[in-house]
């Protein structure tokens, strides 16, 4: 939905508006970095969980499971303080940095237009909506299975972490109760896997959705994460 | 006034030569450095001993069989000399209705100053009817006899956690000892059974210095508890290169490699099994080729097999690891997706169609 101040500012243009400035340098760097963080954490944490076939000789001349945790833990710092970054833009950037953050779940028109780009996706809607920012549908979803479940897999996974850093440590003070909470460590981890799982098939879906309405509908969205412009193409 | 613990000694005959090398040996086993030598002797000298009263409820006595074998022959001797051990089913002399009063008499005589260790626990369903002792239900009696006592300790994973009688279904209704005693500090020394030095060492810390020990979130003395097997693990060095044994009879696993891959739970079980080990420091679980099986965490039972490293999640009735969960999962959504491209694109191709029909027709 083309929000308020797009839409004056739209109307104040007239037809001329081709192309509005969405998203914002920080939020485009952090987009992309995080992105490759998780790719990183995704892969170094599926072979911490099964790990790769045994390493021949001494052990001594070895460290590939240290490397592998050392990526691991590397890339988490990468991917905890990037979400800390971006939440402080959500509260200094423009207003589509907010939209992964918070939904407008009282407003009813927006409610109905997550109905309406739910039939654009199931082909019972001949032409897709505009939209400055995210969809609707791609906002709800992203707050879901990005935002909740990032801040849950920083949680459980730092948690882990302070089984490591040991008791006391800063990990332990703030993530340690998680453990407990959730009825132990290897619930914990198991919890943590399933995480990953669900976010790498939110990320297929992700990938598809924005290389489809690419193409489809009547906007750019793969150059607009780059540029920081969406260009409407009609 | 009762005796102090120098006095019971020397009464039986140990020197204080003896007695100094215990409070050393002593100080050394909690960690303490030589600092708390003195402190430990003095203590000794003028503390009067403190009563015991060991409880059996839903149990297998192997706390006990553990307590009984603390291989420090000096922890083990001056332990079971110095605890006044009052009441001890298992230990105790007395039997039937003398048994029961000496629990009477302690609660009267040393109000508020007596140390209740728990091992197993109590079963809530039926009125407790499944645990009976001395014609009545156990629960019963545990709650009267920690009414009046300064500290209550949980042995093992039983008292602690609940362990197998409290495995899921749990049709005993067998509960953990802190939830249903409240307003008694509570000391949880977890494991199936506990390191026979652990539960020497928590009491000989107790009965030292007239405090519980520094607990974590689980009620755990931090001492012993305050890492996991893997943390201090020998086979770590393994673990860190990347060498598993993959099977029970394979190269990697005669040469000692981590057991990982076999499902041990060392890194998500607390205890000191891999710094103290068992049985005098012979040997312990992955010394001797198995894997850990975490029995000193909650719930180990129910936790998944013992020989996975992704253990199964039980909810929502379904039953299957975070991999096979996320494998249908990912598979599922790339099948949907493909199916939707291929939709799509045939959407996309008619209505092209359509629109040079009519671009035709209009001309």
């Amino acid at each position: 939905m083309l929000s308020q101040q797009d839409m004056l500012e739209a109307e104040r243009h007239g037809k001329q508006v081709r192309s509005i400035y969405v998203y914002e340098a920080p939020v485009r760097l952090w987009h992309w970095i995080n992105a490759l963080a998780m790719v990183v954490l995704a892969v170094t944490g599926y072979f911490i969980g099964k790990p790769l076939p045994t390493m021949p000789g001494e052990a001594s001349d070895n460290f590939l499971m240290g490397y592998i945790r050392f990526a691991h833990f590397a890339s988490a710092y990468i991917f905890a303080i990037g979400l800390l970054g971006r939440i402080y833009w959500a509260f200094v950037g423009n207003h589509h940095a907010k939209q992964i953050f918070k939904l407008p779940i009282t407003n009813p028109q927006w409610w109905s237009e997550v109905f309406f780009e739910l039939r654009w996706y199931l082909f019972l809607e001949k032409t897709p909506k505009k939209y400055v920012g995210h969809n609707p549908m791609a906002q709800l979803m992203m707050f879901f299975f990005f935002t909740v479940l990032a801040v849950g897999m920083v949680f459980t996974g730092f948690a882990l972490y302070s089984e490591g850093t040991g008791l006391g440590s800063w990990q332990d003070s703030l993530f340690g109760w998680v453990i407990p909470a959730l009825g132990g460590s290897m619930q914990v981890h198991n919890l943590h896997r399933l995480g990953m799982w669900i976010m790498m098939t939110f990320a297929m879906v992700h990938v598809y959705a924005a290389i489809r309405e690419d193409i489809m509908s009547r906007q750019s969205l793969i150059s607009t994460m780059i540029s920081g412009w969406r260009m409407f193409k009609d | 006034m009762t005796e102090t613990f120098y006095e019971v000694l020397r009464r039986q005959g140990i020197t204080r030569r003896s007695f100094l090398k215990f409070c050393s040996l002593t100080a050394t086993s909690l960690g303490l450095g030589s600092a708390a030598v003195p402190r430990i002797a003095h203590a000794m000298e003028t503390k009067p001993r403190t009563p015991v009263i060991w409880l059996h409820g839903l149990e297998c006595t192997c706390c006990t069989e553990s307590f009984i074998r603390s291989s420090h022959p000096l922890t083990k001797d001056v332990v079971l000399s110095m605890l006044s051990l009052d009441y001890h089913d298992t230990l105790m002399a007395a039997a039937g209705h003398q048994a029961e009063a000496i629990i009477e008499e302690v609660k009267k005589k040393y109000k508020g100053n007596y140390i209740v260790a728990v091992e197993g626990n109590p079963p809530l369903n039926e009125d407790g009817m499944f645990c009976i002792q001395g014609g009545r239900p156990f629960i019963e009696k545990l709650k009267e006899t920690c009414a009046d006592a300064k500290a209550v300790i949980s042995w093992g994973a039983c008292a602690s956690y609940g362990c197998v009688q409290a495995a899921k279904p749990n049709p005993t209704r067998a509960t953990p000892v802190h939830k249903v005693i409240t307003g008694k500090p509570i000391i949880n020394v977890p494991g199936c059974p506990p390191i026979a030095e652990v539960m020497t060492g928590v009491v000989t810390y107790m009965l030292t210095f007239d405090r519980i020990p520094e607990l974590d979130r689980q009620g755990r003395p931090k001492m012993f508890y305050g890492q996991r097997i893997h943390d201090k693990c020998y086979r770590r060095g393994h673990f860190d290169a990347g060498q598993f044994a993959e099977a029970w009879d394979d190269e990697g696993s005669r040469k000692g490699y981590c057991l990982y891959k076999m499902g041990c739970k060392g890194p998500t079980t607390y205890n000191a099994c891999s710094s103290m080990r068992w049985n005098g420091g012979v040997s312990w679980p992955v010394q001797s080729g198995h894997g850990c099986i975490g029995c000193s965490e909650e719930g180990f039972w129910d936790k998944g097999s013992f020989y996975d490293r992704v253990t199964d999640i039980k909810a929502f009735g379904v039953e299957a690891n975070a991999d096979t969960i996320g494998q249908a999962a990912a598979g599922t959504v790339g099948a949907a997706i493909a199916a939707h491209a291929a939709v799509t694109a045939l959407a996309r191709a008619r209505q092209k169609a359509g629109e040079t029909e009519e671009q035709k027709g209009e001309k």
